[in-house]
């Protein structure tokens, strides 16, 4: 520790600290613009010049170490005369557009110069002007406001993993521009809005729609996916115009993904349903709550009781609150069903009643960072969890090593040690060669049960697989690590894998073997806590395939598209079109729901009550920030409402804390969290290294990150990105291409089972050879099958018709 | 009394073909370098002598060559660098040049008795891009070397080994301060790092580098051949050895001259033909433009050495003396100087980037005609506010020429301000222009 002085205070520093740090421990503010305690130091504002005893000139605070017994004044003529200087400088050229500047009210510059800035200027020469660059749907620029602080350019390049923005030309010609024609599509861009001390780059939708200072700001939970980023919402008149983080070291630290701030807009989409709807005879009625409810109740309870509790079939998506999947699950057993499930993009549950506990990442969030060695199973993790990626990007930057086991090559942005890039067939028999590498490794003792170490008797390991071993087990290029500390993550692809159990296993037998973390890093906000709630078929009820699978005579689906949110869309839109009764609590009025026999306007999560549950375990229960739109509700209202019109016990809740209460059984939440996470599985599964398929071609369907859940594809800025716009709707590698006679950009059918489609045959080079890249959650493949499964393509002959697929 | 030039950096000047491996071999060339290696002479002796001989950095910033070689850690683990400075880029400066196109065997020489010394595997010579011709005589002796055994694997069979390679810039002045030049060899943008870290701990590649320029390592050879003693007594206190004089302006001779450490202005003028066309001397910038500029009144007694003109008002900078005759018109001189720094500002730090051109601007109103009497404290100002708050020491070398050529001509700019037209061309007197 070193002792220092700051304006006459003295202060315990670590080593290492530079004078900023030192003087923000004390609470001395000193003006800044380029330094970010989460970028790298810059030094090129010079606003945070300060004086130094027995140094001659002022130095920057930002980029200057402090050392023993250094003397520092923030606020002496010397620096104060320093710093107006620099104010001045930055304003010569700064435009004096303040009144018409979104910036205006949260700006660094106004507020700064409010305390540094000279009431006239004495520039009186030509001011700059700096065209201004388009750079894409969501960030909107103001060139001319910029004061090349590089904190944009060193976000996307350190946290982003790409240099998309960088600072082109010299001197007073220098300004921010993105590559030549490219936009900024890191999935992480809205950040740099915020990081930007000036009004040259704000939000796009956002702009032009409200003051900063007419905002209502209320706290809530980012809903779509695991992390649970917390955010602040913004408010006017009721409506939600804009998302920002709230700092939260341990989860999403100050960012926030594109998807968690934008998708906002889906909030006040036309979609959006503002009354309940019975249809009659094919055709729409709009109706009021207790007709819905009353018919809603009385037609599941008369299906139930003539064809049997077996004939309800309850799916609930796993961005529901916690709440919502409670009272869904209670309302199925009162029933007398246990066909409930929140897993819809799963279709393989063989661990269903094997598991100890509920399923979680296995560590907590800030962990990922200081892990050594991580291999990732399944997951593009961009795509899937990009504020994670960023920590894992982090990590090795830091050091870690980081490989993946995935059916697609696509760019974390993150330095790669090893990969295993394979069909997704194929994964399970690189898994048994990671796990036999790692078994006959001498230092780890721990023995295999015969039933596996038989099963790996045959298993040939390639050599990325025994590289993926050595690596998780601490080897290193120039030092092994004795006790490292590594971490096994199965990302969304594995959970939706057909063989998801095994997958599962072999995994967590490597993770054992060689003493790693081992977890599931989950899809929707609250699967965990849809876990822990129990939403899942328990004493041999269906599941969220077999329920489709063997369609059933009633549903209920709570915030659920079903061609959009389940594995098999085919299957899902089948098993409804064929319901008698379909009762969807909604936010949204939906083509997918236009089967439904009621639909029931629910409000989405910033116009309830509720709790998320992360994927690290970490409970969250937030309120309404605005109040429902038209007639909606809040979900766990109308599933009360529904238990009682359905006159079933126990749907006597005043409050959303009292379901929460109800949940936890009165308990501490952490205490119950503390005793169920756990990843172990009761039994070995079997595993088959070797299973034969009939297709020479599987698909690879991801989700794409805008297309995740009914709010965010319904966010037109989300849309209107190139992860959107320009997706690939069926990727083949150029060489498979080839040789399935296909021209790159061609029509083809597409088959799956009894569905088909008509895509777009686009060359991409990070799919494997047998495989086809075929996103899910979106119209033009709602006609298909399993996300990863077996596909036929043919080639569609010239003469026929081409006609577009009819989502 | 006619001074003479003491060749040790140009040392092949007047031979024929003189950059050339045979020439210098003939000068001896090459021959401390081979003592120096197969007799494993202690780099800790090798520091000592280049310390006794006074040898200041001729980059401009005038730091102690041994000192700065006493910076670079003794052990380290992996790739030690050698950077040459060879971009030299400021209006009036040209030495570096025709050390490499006259001389480039003694660089080379000087370069890998460095790196024998500083324990450094790969080095690179940084050159300007705008002199295509003499990068290119620079990559032949390069390959002459290397070919006799001077460079590579295993020189001398001793198990020193040094590669050296020839990087050339695209003409970029801030490229030649020393840690944009080491962005610009890694293939980044050129710009000037903050500092701390100095390129000792973190340099090319983020390994410990020493940079020094082109005439310091070149002096490095006939200090190990002569000793740091000898070196040391060609100059005076404070500034030993020789030094290349850029002369260009209103001389006769312009061109390089490489004199001892010392020498009055006078003598030095003398040597260049003294001022063109008989005309009288007005005023000089010793050093280049990033020095003061001083009136002939207060050059004509200096000495040319590091003491002599910090007395005189001014710096020895890297020896770039631009001479001035009594037609110059002071006001439009320092337009174009100001103009060099506003357009090679790296724009990286907010008082260069944004002072440099309001100076510029300010001053070239002041010749478009509309200038006011406040300009003149305004430039003052700013240029005062740039100084010493910049990262790198272009933000300097801007205020410089606007404070000194203020303060020294104020009355030629306040005739200009009021009149709209230059003294000068008005036919007004030098000598009414007061001294201040
Ligand atoms: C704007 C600027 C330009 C510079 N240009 C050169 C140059 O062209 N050549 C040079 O040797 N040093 C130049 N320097 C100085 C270098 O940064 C560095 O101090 C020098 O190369 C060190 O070598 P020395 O110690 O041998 O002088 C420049 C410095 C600044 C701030
Ligand atoms: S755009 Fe904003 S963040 Fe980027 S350099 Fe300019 S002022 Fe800084
Ligand atoms: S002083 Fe000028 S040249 Fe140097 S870093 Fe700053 S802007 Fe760039
Ligand atoms: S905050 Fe220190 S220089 Fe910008």
């Amino acid at each position: 520790m070193l002792n220092i002085e700051i304006d006459g205070k003295v202060v315990e520093v670590e080593h290492g600290s530079t004078i900023i740090d030192a003087a923000d421990q004390l609470g001395i503010a000193i003006p800044r613009f380029c330094y970010h305690k989460k970028l790298s130091v810059a030094a090129n504002c010079r606003m945070c010049l300060v004086q130094v005893e027995k140094f001659n000139k002022p130095l920057p605070a930002c980029a200057t170490p402090v050392a023993d017994g250094m003397k520092i004044f923030t606020r002496s003529k010397a620096a104060v005369e320093a710093q107006q200087s620099v104010m001045e400088f930055l304003l010569i050229n700064h435009p004096l557009d303040c009144p018409i500047c979104d910036q205006g009210g949260e700006c660094d510059l106004q507020d700064i110069a409010m305390a540094y800035g000279a009431p006239a200027s004495r520039y009186t020469e030509e001011k700059r002007v700096v065209i201004n660059k388009n750079i894409g749907p969501l960030v909107a620029t103001d060139m001319t406001r910029c004061i090349q602080c590089t904190r944009c350019v060193r976000f996307l390049k350190e946290v982003g993993g790409m240099m998309e923005l960088g600072l082109i030309n010299r001197g007073e010609h220098a300004e921010i521009t993105a590559y030549v024609d490219k936009s900024v599509d890191s999935e992480l861009s809205g950040n740099i809005i915020d990081l930007c001390p000036v009004g040259a780059l704000t939000s796009k939708p956002f702009r032009y729609t409200a003051r900063s200072w007419e905002l209502v700001r209320r706290p809530s939970i980012a809903p779509h996916d695991g992390l649970g980023s917390q955010i602040e919402v913004h408010i006017k008149d009721g409506k939600v115009l804009r998302v920002l983080p709230r700092e939260k070291e341990t989860i999403n630290e100050c960012w926030l993904s594109d998807r968690d701030r934008f998708s906002y807009e889906g909030l006040n989409s036309p979609d959006r349903l503002k009354v309940p709807m019975i249809k009659h005879h094919g055709e729409w009625h709009e109706t009021d709550w207790k007709t819905a409810l009353e018919f809603a109740g009385g037609h599941l309870k008369e299906i139930v009781g003539t064809h049997g509790s077996d004939e309800l079939g309850v799916l609930i998506s796993p961005n529901s609150t916690m709440e919502e999947a409670h009272l869904a699950t209670k309302f199925a057993h009162g029933l007398g069903s246990d066909n409930v499930d929140y897993r819809l993009r799963h279709t393989d549950f063989r661990h269903d009643g094997k598991r100890l506990g509920v399923i979680w990442m296995g560590c907590n969030i800030p962990d990922v960072q200081e892990m050594d060695r991580i291999l990732v199973i399944g997951s593009n993790l961009r795509n899937e969890h990009p504020l994670l990626a960023q920590r894992i990007r982090r990590a090795v930057a830091n050091g870690a090593e980081l490989s993946v086991v995935n059916p697609l090559d696509d760019d974390p942005l993150i330095p790669i040690k090893h990969k295993a890039i394979c069909s997704p067939n194929d994964m399970v028999n690189v898994l048994s060669q990671i796990l036999k590498a790692v078994s006959g490794m001498e230092r780890l003792s721990l023995c295999l049960p015969k039933s596996l170490s038989d099963l790996l008797e045959g298993v040939r390991v390639w050599d990325n697989s025994q590289a993926i071993a050595l690596s998780l087990t601490g080897h290193g290029e120039t030092m092994d690590l004795i006790s490292p500390r590594s971490a096994v993550f199965l990302g969304n692809i594995s959970q939706h894998h057909p063989r998801y159990t095994e997958i599962f296993s072999l995994a967590e037998a490597i993770s054992s073997l060689c003493g790693a973390t081992f977890g599931v890093l989950s899809a929707g906000a609250n699967s965990v806590g849809a876990n822990l709630v129990g939403a899942m078929p328990k004493a041999g009820g269906l599941n969220a395939r077999t329920m489709l699978e063997s369609p059933r005579k009633a549903y209920v689906l709570v915030n659920v598209e079903p061609e959009l949110d389940c594995h098999n869309a085919a299957l899902a839109k089948q098993a409804i079109e064929q319901a008698e009764c379909v009762v969807a609590l909604t936010a949204y009025k939906s083509e997918a729901l236009e089967d439904a026999t009621v639909l029931l306007p629910i409000t989405p999560f910033t116009e309830t009550s509720g709790t998320f549950m992360s994927m690290e375990g970490r409970v969250q229960s937030f309120t309404a920030v605005t109040k429902p739109l038209g007639e909606a509700r809040p979900g766990w209202k109308v599933l009360r409402v529904l238990g009682n019109v359905a006159g079933l016990h126990g749907f006597e809740f005043d409050s959303s804390e009292e379901v929460k209460d109800e949940i936890f059984g009165g308990e501490k939440p952490s205490a119950v969290v503390w005793r169920t996470l756990n990843n172990n599985l009761r039994e070995l599964i079997d595993v088959e290294i070797k299973v034969k398929l009939d297709s020479d071609l599987q698909r690879v369907g991801e989700i794409p990150q805008f297309q995740s859940d009914a709010i965010v594809r319904r966010s037109p800025p989300l849309q209107k990105t190139k992860q959107v716009t320009k997706a690939v709707l069926a990727g083949i590698h150029p060489e498979q291409l080839t040789k399935l006679g296909i021209n790159e950009g061609e029509k083809i059918l597409v088959k799956q089972g009894t569905g088909s489609a008509i895509l777009e045959a686009k060359a991409d080079i990070h799919v494997p050879h047998g495989c086809v890249r075929i996103p899910g959650a979106i119209a033009a493949t709602a006609s298909l099958g399993d996300l990863l499964g077996e596909i036929y393509i043919e080639r569609i002959p010239a003469t026929a018709p081409q006609e577009e697929v009819s989502a | 009394m006619t001074a003479t030039q003491t060749l040790v950096c140009l040392r092949t000047a007047g031979q024929a073909d003189p950059a050339s491996l045979e020439t210098y071999l003939k000068l001896g060339g090459y021959a401390q370098l081979k003592r120096l290696v197969t007799e494993k002479v202690k780099a800790t002796e090798i520091i000592s002598q280049v310390k006794l001989s006074g040898l200041r950095g001729r980059g401009g910033a005038g730091f102690p060559t041994g000192l700065k070689w006493s910076f670079m850690p003794r052990y380290f683990d992996g790739t030690k660098y050698l950077v040459c400075n060879t971009d030299e880029g400021e209006p009036g400066t040209f030495k570096d040049r025709d050390i490499i196109r006259y001389n480039p065997h003694q660089l080379i020489e000087g370069m890998a008795i460095a790196a024998y010394t500083l324990g450094a595997r790969v080095g690179y010579n940084y050159i300007h891009g705008e002199i295509w011709q003499d990068y290119e005589i620079f990559e032949a002796a390069l390959d002459e070397a290397r070919q006799a055994g001077y460079l590579g694997e295993n020189l001398f069979g001793t198990g020193f080994s040094f590669d050296l390679h020839a990087v050339h810039g695209y003409g970029a002045y801030i490229c030649g301060e020393e840690t944009a030049l080491i962005e610009s060899i890694e293939g980044k943008k050129g710009q000037p790092r903050f500092k701390p870290p100095f390129p000792a701990s973190y340099g090319v590649f983020g390994k410990p580098t020493n940079v020094n320029n082109t005439e310091s390592y070149t002096s490095i050879p006939w200090i190990m051949e002569h000793g740091g003693q000898a070196f040391q007594e060609l100059g005076v206190a404070n500034s030993g050895g020789t030094k290349i004089f850029s002369i260009s302006g209103h001389v006769e001779k312009p061109g390089n001259y490489e004199v001892n450490m010392g020498i009055s202005f006078a003598e030095l003028l003398a040597l260049a033909g003294g001022v063109w066309k008989g005309r009288q001397l007005k005023a000089v910038i010793p050093g280049g433009p990033s020095t003061a500029v001083l009136p002939a009144s207060a050059i004509i007694g200096a000495t040319m050495d590091y003491d002599g003109l910090s007395k005189a008002g001014s710096s020895l900078g890297a020896g770039s003396m631009i001479v001035m005759d009594e037609t110059t018109c002071m006001v439009k001189a320092l337009k174009r100087l100001s103009y060099f720094f506003f357009e090679e500002s790296c724009g990286q730090c907010t008082p260069c980037r944004e002072g440099t051109g309001w100076l510029y601007r300010v001053i070239k109103r002041i010749v478009d005609g509309q200038g006011r009497m406040e300009d003149l404290d305004l430039l003052t100002d700013v240029s005062s506010n740039i100084s010493g708050r910049t990262i790198c020491a272009l933000g300097d070398a801007a205020a410089t020429p606007v404070l000194s050529f203020i303060k020294h001509f104020r009355p030629e700019f306040e005739y200009y301000i009021q009149h709209g037209r230059s003294m000068v061309e008005d036919g007004v007197a030098v000598e009414e222009v007061a001294y201040a």
